[in-house]
């Protein structure tokens, strides 16, 4: 048989215990122009053997969150302010030595880019076993030994001489499981996915989510999914927090988020998934694209293109606070969204929107 | 090629039997054969749009660029309203030109930086003189054009760095349109844009359609989005069109076994349409340098049989009452009928697993 049939559905069993908890984390990033706050405020909290999502457009710093979490911000950025605590520990608070010792078995984080995520000169079996190398104090053999067994974990074939083989040597989809068997290989509690199947085809896709699910369960790792993809959201993640211009705009379970959105930016972003229009009909579409990150607005971030924009959006920000049971959302207006007609239905509008 | 097809008067494009190989260097051993494209077999009519779906490596863009005469195709026929691009010269190649533009997948490559919006878009009236004569009547025709796109007369003076991503996009169609085309080839138009901006464009590309009556080949990796704007739909995988037929016969109820796996393999928003079973494909698409023998999808296929791996499928189609048989001998089946090449064609959605659970 070439295939598993299996259920579709990813969510887990109700909230267990705390892994990381991210609380008030700001970015910055030196420019020419001056700083730039990229990340604002950003709380949330990953649980054990759940998947959370962050979920946004480019520029919206969803990567830019966990690049800060994993320390691995570039030379220009810098976190600015609060905290991120992983099993006790706050991760903004330590040392390069310290950080050293947590990334492996504190946690681990998939990469978008395969390719360039992986050293050429390399074998895999060598970058497979450095892990162990380091942090356990493996011999060569004993790394290859380990190296063999993960790559069967992940699903490469032939593990025992593929071992030798060097990163082009694999295809696309083969190259993303080398990356999560690096990521895994010391059993982290908290797993960092930044868009790891954007680059490939929707049945490798398929295999990859399955994958990633599959190891969640067995080592009941904390997920934290990137992803601008909502359906992948939809279909993967516990919790959502929905990001835009460097603010969480909404955050709950993503059942609740995504049935009754109570801000306008969520509610606009599911209303322009083309699925049940019929062929012809205009989508119902978000004017305008989002804010340059050094003209954030005073004010709400989203209210240039928000269809319920008043004047106290232009005047003060609205704070994320509770507007169902077990979701929260930063929007003066939430009571307000979920009756709101998003405007454009109207197909002719388009050429308006842009002006 | 002796006699010239018949075409159907309302055809725009016919493609019939469209082979293209190329060499690829294999060292020492010299070089192998790559069969890109292996008799691909289409066909657009005025005002409608064909969909072209498939993983990366299965032949979609060489199939572009060759409509484009990018690439001159081995074997194979090409009639654009019952004419031959390949057999043109001169002048004759120059008025084709103009009926065939493409619309490009990353609108930050593929606009010069160097220019501004409104020497990008009237660049085409460079090589096609004679079409709009003196700087008034192209400007004219700029301003036209950047309306007809969404965009105001003013921006034709700035460069593309001053656009966002979906306005860009905007110019690249705006340049397509400038010669007032009937076939647009919309290599992954939005693939690069953001969701919210994605929808725009679409609307954009739909109320073009319906104003001017072009036809569009859509190639993209999105389903949800080919369901939405497409017509008809033609699934590749290495270099053959497995399935085509129209939007909705493909999307709901797919014959070939592949096309039902990426259907149950897109994740879906709402969970009420997800399929009860999950196909998950092993693998991924073999080298198109040694492509498996028989039918080319067995060595992924959940159907697969013995005969698969020694002869290649014949086209089948599902009558009305929903029986798969055999297109008729000799005729086949007729144009623009849902046909699959398979040996086992999935009999009906729910044998795929495809029909929500709830």
């Amino acid at each position: 048989m070439m295939t598993e049939m299996l259920e579709p559905t990813a969510q887990s069993d109700p909230p267990t215990d705390t892994v990381l908890e991210v609380t008030g984390l700001d970015v910055d990033i030196r420019t020419p122009q001056g700083t730039v706050r990229v990340v604002s405020q950003v709380s949330f909290a990953a649980r054990r053997g759940q998947t959370l999502a962050l979920l946004g457009e480019s520029g919206c710093g969803k990567s830019m969150t966990a690049k800060a979490i994993a320390g691995l911000l570039d030379p220009v950025a810098s976190v600015a302010g609060g905290t991120a605590v992983l099993d006790g520990q706050d991760l903004n608070q330590m040392n390069p030595k310290q950080r050293r010792a947590v990334a492996g078995p504190g946690l681990g984080i998939v990469f978008q880019d395969a390719l360039t995520a992986l050293n050429p000169v390399y074998t895999i079996g060598t970058q497979l076993g450095e892990a162990f190398r380091i942090h356990r104090g493996a011999s060569k053999k004993q790394a290859k030994a380990e190296a063999i067994d993960l790559m069967r974990r992940v699903g490469i074939p032939e593990p025992e001489t593929r071992v030798n083989s060097y990163p082009h040597q694999f295809s696309g989809g083969m190259r993303q499981r080398i990356l999560i068997a690096m990521a895994v290989a010391l059993s982290p509690q908290l797993l960092i996915a930044d868009e790891p199947t954007t680059a490939l085809d929707v049945t490798v896709q398929a295999q990859i989510m399955l994958l990633l699910r599959k190891l969640r369960t067995e080592q009941q790792m904390a997920v934290v999914l990137i992803t601008h993809d909502l359906a992948v959201v939809a279909e993967e993640a516990d919790e959502v927090c929905v990001m835009y211009a460097g603010n969480v705009v909404e955050q709950g379970s993503v059942d609740k988020v995504f049935s009754h959105p109570t801000h306008p930016y969520t509610k606009g972003l599911l209303e322009s998934v083309p699925t049940d229009a019929q062929r012809g009909e205009g989508l119902s579409s978000i004017p305008g694209s989002p804010p340059e990150l050094t003209k954030i607005p005073a004010g709400c971030v989203y209210q240039d293109r928000c269809p319920l924009a008043s004047a106290i959006c232009r005047q003060e920000r609205p704070l994320l606070r509770d507007t169902a049971d077990g979701q929260r959302a930063a929007c003066h207006f939430a009571e307000k969204v979920s009756a709101a007609k998003t405007d454009n239905d109207d197909a002719n509008n388009v050429k308006e929107e842009i002006r | 090629m002796s006699t010239s097809p018949s075409m159907s008067p309302e055809n725009v494009l016919e493609v019939k039997d469209l082979s293209k190989t190329f060499h690829v260097s294999a060292g020492a051993a010299g070089s192998q054969e790559l069969r890109a494209l292996d008799g691909i077999n289409l066909h657009v009519r005025q005002g409608e749009t064909l969909g072209l779906v498939g993983e990366s490596g299965c032949g979609k863009s060489t199939l572009a660029r060759t409509l484009m005469m990018l690439e001159t195709p081995d074997t194979g026929t090409v009639r654009f309203e019952g004419q031959d691009p390949f057999a043109l010269r001169g002048k004759e190649l120059l008025t084709w030109r103009r009926r065939v533009q493409m619309v490009f997948q990353d609108p930050f490559a593929s606009l010069n930086a160097r220019m501004t919006a409104g020497q990008i878009i009237t660049e085409p009236f460079a090589t096609h003189k004679d079409l709009y004569r003196g700087t008034a009547a192209k400007n004219r025709r700029l301003n036209e054009l950047l309306d007809l796109v969404g965009l105001r007369a003013t921006d034709a003076a700035k460069s593309p760095q001053e656009f966002s991503g979906g306005q860009r996009q905007r110019i690249g169609i705006a340049r397509a349109l400038a010669l007032d085309p009937d076939l647009i080839i919309l290599d992954e138009p939005v693939s690069a844009l953001d969701l919210s901006v994605q929808a725009q464009v679409l609307n954009l590309l739909n109320d073009l359609q319906q104003e001017l009556g072009v036809s569009y080949i859509f190639i993209s990796h999105d389903l949800s989005v080919v369901r939405h704007v497409t017509d008809r739909v033609a699934v590749m995988y290495l270099g053959r069109i497995i399935e085509s037929g129209s939007t909705e016969q493909v999307f709901d109820a797919p014959l070939h076994p592949y096309t039902a796996s990426l259907m149950s393999a897109s994740p879906k928003l709402d969970p009420a349409k997800r399929p009860a079973r999950r196909i998950v494909l092993q693998g991924e698409l073999p080298s198109p340098l040694d492509p498996p023998s028989g039918c080319r999808f067995r060595t992924r296929c959940w159907k697969a049989q013995p005969i698969c791996s020694a002869e290649r499928p014949e086209k089948m189609t599902r009558n009305d009452s929903g029986q798969v048989s055999l297109g008729i001998p000799g005729v086949g089946p007729g144009a623009g009928a849902h046909v699959a090449e398979c040996h086992f064609p999935v009999a009906d959605p729910s044998e795929a697993g495809l029909i929500p659970a709830g």
